[in-house]
This record gives C-alpha cells, sequence and structure tokens, in this order.
C-alpha cells in the first residue's frame, strides 16, 4: 500500500502550540541545566538583555540572585515587576506577582526557577502554572529548571542521588517549551562550588554534600543532554510528522498502564510515561475495579487514588472499568483501546498466592498476541501483603453466627432423619443426605460455614454411622473416602458460589450505574431549557457522589449561576473567580484540581469539542475533595451529557433564531418588490400619458419632452434606491452562471442607447476572453452605471472606451471616460454612498451609481477601483476586477456548442 | 394591422387607461380585467387573441394565469414593475411570449405585441426562410447565407440558430434553448449557449462586439432581432 505521506493534526497541533499560532500564545525559551550553579539564571539574563538590545519590551518577573554580585550585576538595566507579598499564618511571604505582569503585559518576562512551589494562598500552587498563564495571555517566557525537578525523571534521580525534590514539573511543560542546555562540566563546578559561587539553602546543604560528588553530577549531565535531546527529537518529528516528509514512524501506538493499590505504582506510572514520551504515543491509565475493591483499606484506597492522580498530572486518560478479575478487565481495555503497549507493576507475592489466584502477568503475555507487555518489578514495594482489614472484615470471611446455627442444625436435622433411616437397616446411602446441609451452609453463607458444616457433617456421620458406632474411629478406610468427599464438595461448592455471588454483585453495580446514565440522560433529553438540564444535572451528581452541586451558565458574557443542589446554594467571588478560570481555560479549578485549590469547590468546565457551554461545580459538605479518583469516569460521563444537552437547546435556539432571520428576510423582500411595484407604477403611467400627449404648440412639445426627461430621471432615483436599499439590507441574491463579457457590454450598450444619446462607444473587448462567473444581472446593473457615469461625465460628444483584458491573476474590465477626471485623492471616496463632486450635480447623478457599482461588486465577489487616465488624457478610469476564481475558460468543443 | 381583441389584466386604472388608449389607437379591440377573477370571465367569454398581464394582482400571483391564457390560445405578454430576472424567466418559461418592465414604451409595447401575435398565427408553420438584414436563414434546406455566401456553422450554433429563427423577434430562455438543441438533462449547462453564441456572432455579425442580430438578455435568455 503507497498511501500518499499525510500530515499527522497531532503533531500539527503540537507545532502550532509551540509556534504561538500567530502570537495568540506565548513561547517559553527553558534553559535546563544538570545542577544549582551551573549559570542558568545567568544564561537567562544574558538572553534577556539580547532581546532587550534587539527592541523587545522585556521585564523580570522574579530572578533569585542568591545575593552573588555576579548574577545581580546583570540584572540591572532590567525592569523589574516588583514582587507580591502573600501573608500566611503572619509569616510574610514574596511570590511573583503574576497579575502586575499581566497588567504591564510585556512581550517577554523573565521567569526563574520554573518548578518552583508558591506559597500556600497563591493562585496557583505552581509557578510553572502561573508561567502557562503568563504564554496564555501572549507573553514570551524565559524560565529556567534543574533537570531532577522533571516529573518523569524524578525517581531516577532520586534512585542514584538519594535526594528527593518535592517540586516537580510535569513533562508536557517542557514538551512545548525551547530547551537549551546550559552545561558546565563536573569539575568545572565542583571548583564554582568551592569557590562559593553557588548558592545552597542552609538546610539542605549536609544533603547536598553527597549531591554534588563528581560521579552524581556526570549521571545528571547526561540526563539533561538526553532530555534536551529527546525534546529537540520529539520536536523534529513533530516538524517531520506535520509536513509528512517521510512517513517511516511507529504509527498508532497506543498505551495502556494497569494500575492497582500495590506500592511503588508509581514507578510504574513514570515508566509508562517515558514510554509513552519515548513512543510519542497517547496512553491510558486503567484500574480494574474488582470485587476485591469493596474490601480495600482506607490506606489502599489512598494509594489507588495517588497513582491515578500521579497518572493524570502526567498526561494519562484515566478510566475505571469494573471486572470479576484484573486479567479480564485488562483484555477488554486492551481491546477497546487498541494498545500495542502494556505496563504492569508485578508486587512480589508468594508462590502459594500466585498458584491459587494465578499471575496478572501470565494472563496477560497469554491472552494478548500483538501487545508487548512490559513488567516491572515493584522491588522496593514494603509489605508483601498487606492484611485485608477493612470493616466487617471477620464476619465476611468466617460468616455469619446465624449460618452456623443454621448450618449445624441442619447437620443435627439430618442425623436425625439418618438415625431414624438406619432403625430400618440401610445405611448405605446416608452419607449423601449430608451433603444437604454442606450445599446449603457452602451456598448460602460462605466457604468456611460450609467447610466446618462439612467438618460437623463427616463427624456426626462418622459418630452415628460408621462403624464402630458411637466413637469417631474409622474402621473401613472406605468411609473416610465419604468424609473427604463431603470436605471437598464444601470447598468446591463454596468457592462457586462466592464467584456467582460477586458476580452478580459487579454486575448489579456496573447495571446500577449504567442505569443511573441512562435515566439521567432520559430525563435530560426531554428538558428544554439550560437551566433545567442543569437541575437535572445537579440533583444526578449530588445524589450519585453525595455532594453539593452548581452549574454556571455564561449569559452576556457573565457566569450566571443557573441550577444548583441545594437550591439556595450561593458561590463566594473567589469560588466565581475560579469558575470563571475554569470556563475560560477549559480546565478544572478548585479543590481537587491543581489550580486555585483554596476553594471548597471543584469546577470542571462543560464543553462539546473545544466550546465551552458552562461550569459545573461540585463540592462536599465536610469540604473534604469533592470527588475520589474513581468516581472521575463517573463525573465525566454526566457532564459530558449534559454538555451534549447544553449545545442541543442551544443548536434549537439558533434554529429558531434563524428562522425568524429568514422570515425577517422573506418579509423584507416582499416589502421591497411591493414598494418597487407602488413606486414604478405610477411613474408608468405618467410616461406614458405624456410619450402619449400630442403637443398643441411647439412650446409645448419642449414642456412635454422636460416632463417626461424628468419623469424618467425620478424612476431612475427610485430604482438606484431599490437597489441601494437592497445592498445595505443584504437582500441580493446572487447566482453564478457563465457569462460572456462582449455580450454582456453589448447588452449594456444596447440599453443605455437613450443616456449615451449618439456619443460614441469605443469598445476595446476581445471575443476570445475567458467567460466570467457572476451574477447577470448584478452584473448588468454594474455596467449599466458605470458606462452611464461615463456618459455623464464625459465631455459632450467625448467617447466612451470600454476595454478588457486579461490581466497577472485574473481579468480587469474598464470604463473609460474623457472628462474632468477625479479630483486627486478621491479615488476611494467617489465609491460612497451620495459621493459628489464639484458640478456633479449639473449633471443629473444620484450619487448612487457608483455605490451601487461597488455594493453589486462586492456581493459577487469582485472589486472595482478608480483612478485618473493616465494616458496623457483627462478623464477617469472605472475598473472591475475579477480574480482566476471568477474565470472560466470553457474548454467545450465548438463541435459540441 | 388586423384589428384583435386585446385583453388587459392590470389592477392600477391609471395603466389600463393608458394601455387601452394605446392600443384602440392601433386599432385593436381592448377588454379589461382589473384582478384575476375577472381576467379568467374574459379570457373565457370574450376569447381575446392577446394577453397583457400584470404580474402583481390584488387576488393572485399573475403568474399563476399563465398556463391558462395559453391553454385558451391567446399570445401573452407580461407587463410587471418585477424586475428580477428569476420572474421574467419563470415567467416565460410557463410560455409567456414577452415580458416587459415598467415603466413602459407604449410603442414598444405595440411592437412586442405585434411579433406575438404574429408569431401566433405561424407558430403552426414557421416561415421556411427568414431574412434579417444580410443574413438569410433557410429553414427548410437548413442553410445559413450571409450576403448570399453560404457560412458555415457547427451543429449546434445551427441548432441554436435554427430554434430562435422559429420564434423571430422573441426571447427564448435559457433553459428552453438548452433542452431544444442540447437535450433535457443540459438545461443548466449556460456555458454551452454562450460558445456557440460567441460562434454564431463572430459568423454573422458585421461586428461582433455590438451585435444587432443576436442579443443577449441578461440572465434571461437569447433574442434574435428582426
Amino acid at each position: 500500500m503507497n498511501e500518499a505521506p499525510r500530515p499527522d493534526p497531532d503533531a500539527l497541533l503540537r507545532l502550532v502550540a509551540r509556534q504561538g499560532n500567530d502570537g495568540a500564545r506565548g513561547r517559553l525559551k527553558v534553559f535546563l541545566g544538570a545542577a544549582p550553579g551551573v549559570g542558568k539564571t545567568c544564561k537567562m539574563l544574558e538572553e534577556g538583555a539580547a532581546r532587550r538590545a534587539a527592541g523587545s519590551d522585556v521585564a523580570i518577573g522574579v530572578v533569585e540572585t542568591h545575593g552573588r554580585a555576579e548574577t545581580l550585576a546583570r540584572t540591572t538595566g532590567f525592569e523589574v515587576i516588583p514582587r507580591a507579598r502573600i501573608d500566611h499564618r503572619g509569616q510574610g511571604l514574596e511570590e511573583m506577582d503574576l497579575d502586575a505582569i499581566l497588567a504591564r503585559h510585556p512581550a517577554l518576562v523573565l521567569v526563574d526557577e520554573l518548578a518552583h512551589t508558591n506559597a500556600p494562598g497563591s493562585r496557583h500552587d505552581k509557578r510553572w502554572q502561573d508561567v502557562d498563564e503568563l504564554l496564555d495571555a501572549g507573553i514570551d517566557v524565559l524560565s529556567t529548571l534543574n533537570i531532577q525537578h522533571l516529573e518523569s525523571l524524578n525517581d531516577v534521580v532520586a534512585s542514584f542521588t538519594h535526594v528527593r525534590v518535592r517540586e516537580t514539573l510535569p513533562d508536557r511543560v517542557l514538551d512545548e517549551a525551547e530547551i537549551e542546555v546550559v552545561d558546565l562540566p563536573p569539575d568545572a563546578l565542583i571548583e564554582r562550588l568551592r569557590e562559593g559561587k553557588v548558592y545552597i539553602p542552609e538546610e539542605a546543604s549536609r544533603a547536598l554534600t553527597h549531591f554534588f560528588s563528581k560521579s552524581n553530577l556526570s549521571a545528571l549531565r547526561e540526563l539533561a543532554l538526553r532530555r534536551a535531546a529527546q525534546t529537540v527529537d520529539a520536536q523534529m518529528l513533530d516538524l517531520v510528522r506535520a509536513q509528512a516528509l517521510a512517513g517511516n514512524w511507529a504509527a498508532g501506538e497506543r498505551i495502556v498502564v494497569a494500575l492497582s493499590d500495590d506500592p511503588g505504582g508509581e514507578e510504574v506510572v513514570r515508566t509508562a510515561r517515558r514510554m509513552a514520551d519515548a513512543l510519542r504515543a497517547p496512553w491510558t491509565a486503567v484500574h480494574v475495579e474488582t470485587p476485591r475493591d469493596a474490601h480495600l483499606s482506607p490506606a489502599q484506597h489512598a494509594r489507588l487514588a495517588a497513582h491515578l492522580e500521579l497518572a493524570a498530572t502526567l498526561g494519562a486518560r484515566i478510566a475505571s472499568v469494573p471486572a470479576l478479575d484484573v486479567a479480564t478487565g485488562l483484555l477488554t481495555v486492551l481491546a477497546e483501546t487498541r494498545a500495542t503497549q502494556l505496563v504492569l507493576g508485578k508486587a512480589p507475592r508468594s508462590r502459594w498466592h500466585q498458584w491459587r489466584h494465578g499471575s496478572v502477568v501470565d494472563q496477560m503475555v497469554r491472552g494478548t498476541p500483538g501487545v508487548a507487555v512490559h513488567v516491572l518489578g515493584l522491588a522496593g514495594a514494603a509489605p508483601l501483603r498487606e492484611p485485608l482489614r477493612p470493616r466487617g472484615w471477620l464476619t465476611r470471611r468466617w460468616g455469619t453466627p446465624l449460618g452456623y446455627v443454621v448450618s449445624l442444625g441442619l447437620v443435627a436435622l439430618v442425623t436425625l432423619v439418618g438415625v431414624s433411616i438406619a432403625s430400618f437397616g440401610n445405611i448405605t446411602n446416608i452419607a449423601l443426605l449430608y451433603l444437604v446441609p454442606v450445599l446449603v451452609a457452602a451456598t448460602r453463607y460462605g466457604l468456611r460455614t460450609g467447610v466446618v458444616t462439612g467438618i460437623a457433617g463427616s463427624l456426626a456421620y462418622n459418630f452415628f454411622f460408621i462403624p464402630p458406632i458411637h466413637t469417631f474411629t474409622i474402621a473401613d478406610p472406605q468411609n473416610l473416602i465419604t468424609v473427604f468427599v463431603l470436605l471437598g464438595v464444601a470447598v468446591l461448592v463454596s468457592q462457586m458460589a462466592a464467584r456467582s455471588r460477586d458476580q452478580a454483585l459487579m454486575a448489579e453495580r456496573s447495571a446500577a450505574q449504567n442505569r443511573a446514565l441512562a435515566g439521567f440522560a432520559r430525563l435530560i433529553a426531554g428538558e428544554t431549557t439550560a437551566a433545567a438540564v442543569g437541575q437535572v444535572l445537579c440533583a444526578e451528581a449530588a445524589q450519585l457522589l453525595d455532594v453539593r452541586a452548581v452549574l454556571l451558565l455564561p449569559e452576556d458574557g457573565a457566569l450566571v449561576l443557573r441550577a444548583a443542589i441545594p437550591p439556595e446554594d450561593t458561590l463566594t467571588t473567589l469560588e466565581h473567580a475560579a469558575a470563571r478560570w475554569a470556563f475560560d481555560r477549559m480546565r478544572p479549578a478548585g479543590r481537587g484540581s491543581d489550580t486555585l485549590t483554596a476553594s471548597d469547590w471543584l469546577f470542571s468546565p462543560v464543553a462539546v469539542g473545544g466550546r465551552p457551554l458552562g461550569v459545573f461545580g461540585i463540592a462536599r459538605e465536610d469540604a473534604a475533595a469533592p470527588v475520589r479518583a474513581d468516581q472521575r469516569p463517573l463525573l465525566a460521563s454526566l457532564i459530558d451529557q449534559a454538555a451534549l444537552s447544553l449545545e442541543r437547546i442551544a443548536a434549537e435556539a439558533e434554529m429558531a433564531e434563524v428562522g425568524q432571520l429568514r422570515e425577517a428576510d422573506r418579509l423584507r423582500s416582499a416589502l421591497l418588490s411591493s414598494v418597487s411595484h407602488d413606486l414604478r407604477t405610477p411613474l408608468t403611467a405618467i410616461i406614458g400619458t405624456l410619450a402619449d400627449m400630442a403637443p398643441a404648440t411647439p412650446a409645448q412639445t419642449t414642456q412635454i419632452a422636460t416632463a417626461r426627461a424628468e419623469a424618467e430621471r425620478l424612476n431612475r432615483f427610485v430604482a438606484n434606491l431599490l437597489d441601494m436599499v437592497r445592498i445595505e439590507a443584504g437582500a441580493l441574491t446572487r447566482t453564478g452562471e457563465a457569462v460572456d463579457i462582449a455580450e454582456a457590454v453589448a447588452s449594456a450598450v444596447h440599453d443605455l442607447k437613450p443616456q449615451l444619446a449618439g456619443r460614441p462607444v469605443r469598445l476595446d473587448v476581445s471575443p476570445e476572453l475567458p467567460f466570467v462567473v457572476v451574477d447577470p444581472q448584478l452584473f448588468h446593473h454594474c455596467l449599466l452605471n458605470l458606462i452611464d457615469n461615463a456618459a455623464k461625465y464625459g465631455a459632450t460628444g467625448a467617447p466612451v472606451t470600454i476595454a478588457a483584458r486579461r490581466i497577472p491573476g485574473g481579468l480587469a474590465l474598464s470604463v473609460i471616460d474623457q472628462g474632468p477626471g477625479l479630483p486627486p485623492g478621491s479615488e476611494a471616496r467617489i465609491f460612497e454612498t451620495f459621493a459628489r463632486f464639484e458640478g456633479s450635480d449639473r449633471r443629473g447623478g444620484t450619487g448612487l451609481g457608483l455605490a451601487i457599482v461597488k455594493g453589486f461588486a462586492e456581493a459577487m465577489g469582485l472589486t472595482v477601483s478608480a483612478a485618473n487616465r493616465s494616458d496623457n488624457t483627462a478623464g477617469a478610469v472605472f475598473t472591475l476586477h475579477f480574480d482566476e476564481a471568477h474565470l472560466r475558460r470553457s474548454d467545450i468543443d465548438p463541435e459540441d456548442a | 394591422m388586423t384589428p384583435n381583441a386585446i385583453l388587459i389584466v392590470e389592477d392600477d386604472g391609471a395603466i389600463r387607461r393608458l394601455l387601452h388608449a394605446a392600443l384602440t389607437r392601433s386599432g385593436h379591440s381592448v377588454i379589461e380585467a382589473a384582478d384575476g377573477r375577472a381576467a379568467l370571465a374574459a379570457l373565457a367569454i370574450d376569447k381575446p387573441d392577446a394577453v397583457l398581464l400584470d404580474l402583481g394582482l390584488p387576488d393572485r400571483d399573475g403568474l399563476e394565469l399563465i398556463p391558462l391564457v395559453k391553454a385558451a390560445g391567446a399570445a401573452l405578454l407580461v407587463v410587471s414593475a418585477r424586475e428580477d430576472t428569476a420572474q421574467k424567466v419563470a415567467a416565460l418559461d410557463l410560455g409567456a411570449d414577452d415580458y416587459i418592465t415598467k415603466p413602459f414604451d407604449s410603442e414598444e409595447v405595440l411592437a412586442r405585441l405585434r411579433t406575438a401575435l404574429r408569431h401566433r398565427v405561424v407558430a403552426s408553420a414557421p416561415a421556411a426562410l427568414l431574412r434579417l438584414g444580410a443574413v438569410e436563414i433557410d429553414l427548410g434546406a437548413r442553410l445559413v447565407r450571409r450576403e448570399g455566401e453560404e457560412v458555415h456553422l457547427t451543429r449546434k450554433e445551427y441548432a441554436l440558430l435554427a430554434e430562435l429563427a422559429r420564434h423571430p423577434g422573441r426571447v427564448i430562455t435559457h433553459a428552453q434553448l438548452l433542452r431544444a438543441v442540447w437535450g433535457p438533462g443540459h438545461e443548466h449547462d449556460v456555458e454551452y449557449l454562450r460558445v456557440a453564441a460567441r460562434g454564431i456572432r463572430r459568423k454573422l455579425e458585421a461586428d461582433p462586439a455590438a451585435p444587432v442580430l443576436l442579443r443577449n438578455e441578461p440572465g434571461v435568455g437569447y433574442r434574435l432581432m428582426v
């Protein structure tokens, strides 16, 4: 298959994001270093100075000089935007003043330490988010970063430096940036360190002494260079893909990473992210919701949520899939996402555990031909198996006391029945009777009750029926088999029953969720107003997620609260700001997101196809994070459904509006045609009557002629006025039809015979010109008005020349008169409505003719221009320009035509 | 000119009187109708030879009357203030013989009426030979001569010219010409017409840039001038 190379749309989008799309978004350049002290800040200041020297409007947002003269000296001459003071628990902290920079709006701003964490109470948690907002505002940013702050390399760096930095930066920030590596050989850096040229915070100095070992620095340096190269590679690749220069790249790689509550899952997530980066592939983080999830401890829940959150911040799509076991769930996801790579973490499990539960890894390798399975050993993972001890765990495992009472009661009953049967002599099949209590206990009360009942049953059977009777001794080995069979049945049946119980439970759970969503979809489908959809959405979310909910919709540019549960809920100014932010950026804001986290509310944008329709906010009564990670897919489904409904309602409103406009159009055109009829009819009578009048005296001949000429002039005014109204009302209907210019000019000249009054018309129109595609009637009126204008302003008896010729890029049709010409500088103004120049009123113009030419020409997509003649003759030239799109060179065989 | 019975369908009294006077002067007898109902009655009772029809009638759209007038066998001239080509084309396609926009010149109305009436007489047996200035169109022999010399036209050029010559002086719409010459399905291929018209002018007109024989009605159709 040899398909033509086709630009990859995603790559194009990334390119657009980087190139700033006509300056809509600012550009970020990051000076990347291996370690503190390599001179990133100085490099950044140098570049800032260079751009300032080149005439750019440059300001310093924040630069940490750490009191070093070397750095300080370089900041002189820059405008420094003062930092904002933030009071936090009586402590005055200084942070970059984001709003001041946005207000000042320089072309380029210098922002040091991109991975910095802002003081509590700032708008964003992280400085890179501030930078993101600056870029959004179209401001270019220069910034600095040390390699160990990069999220995906955090573990790697920690593994050899034994220093884990908490301030991390999502990799995607770097993806969109231009990177310049600031490189310094380790020896030189250590030298600088000795000279005290490197700033190290005091509290970290001990940890950092180890950090600055030569081997560490070499490794970091390699990492920085490699990461920069990778980004450049990726950017190069984007360029290649966007231009589809070559077709040889791994198309359609898709990565799925399976997440569990096992400790160490962060490493699995980061590995997947690195792979996704390297392959430029989309990735999905999946948690398979098994029945086991119901028994997770709070600590395990928290770990799982943290893994999902981390994956989300690293750019993964999050999915939660209910399934009976992990392998089944994963296979479904792999099939659905058509994944090519699977990343799994494998916690160390005992052989016994593996033998009993099987290994997910084995199942995946066997069950997924064509998918590369990457297994990451979770070596350092703390406890081998965390005891599952949720509430009610004991009863769930061991069954209820009632179960034992009922089961043992049944054993007693069966024994009684057996004894009475035995009294008739036959005891061989009595053992079968004990299956009844075992089956009942195993299916209804679980494994342990079943096993206990089995043991009780076999003991009873042994005691009462197996010789020697009334002892627990078993003489005949055959009877031993009976005991084991009873126990075996108990185990098997209880496991089967437990499985089907779980299955039913799972089915019920996903059915309940589907039911809820389907019911919700049905409910909102019937709603006809946005507020009503909002109310249903709020009620549903409040019920399903146990939260307070609000929906804000845009009205005249402001976000207005349109629905709430409880209905009396209102929002504070701060919360409104968070909602506005979510709406403008189309990203979640507030508690549980990464922006404006001080708010109790989590605001999610309600959008369809990148168009925001509103903001949905939820909050919990106890001010906890409003939504658990595993509930996010449900929340997203609710919002998506509501968004579709809101869009439908908006579309309906639009349709109604279009209908009204169309009705207005119809009325306008009816009105125009009636006005035109009512004005023309009396004129027709006047002109006709005058024409038929027989003059009695020579004086009357002149009078009648004058009256008739004036009536005809009035008629032309009416026609022009009506045309003008049609242009200004946008009521021109136009068609496109191939028109022969020579023919059209001839028609116009013919129709204007009275106005030309014997004035010679010179035609310079080659009959071989291509046809033009225009509306024939509008074009005819353009010609009429242009030729009429030339006749009006040309000197008495002077010819009107009409010339049409091919010009580069199209065709030009000129009407040339020989008269006073245009007053200098009036060339554009002449087409304005009622533009008339000195002396023109003597010639009977309405001042509308040329405005009509312009209006009609523009309605057909043509342009019209005016100039004075350039051939040393006084006079004006009016030219209609046709571009190539308006030309049709006929390829019709004359024999066919 | 043979006197004919002409029906004027026009709601405006002044225009009716004006047309009435002009027609009587030329010796025609005149019937007046102020609305569609009266027009239908007059059409049935008086059996006019020709109808002058205004499209803007108080009780119905004049376009609706056109097929009825044609069914009655009368020549039909539309006299209307409606200027847009769509209306003209609609009226002509429905069978109107000509279309005159208000304000009109009485002389022109009379001239067009004459053409329409003549066509009504000769429609069944069109003249085999048509002489238009220096050009002679011999429909019987399928020959075209200019100043006595035979002119070679392509098949389609000849077919187009012949179609126009069957109704001299009358405007034939693009759709009608295309259907007659190129066949059904070609009603919108105006480009074919333009090419053929160019060819005819080049071969027959004294000055193809200032044609006197084959006139174009912008957006409507062509007319062979007599």
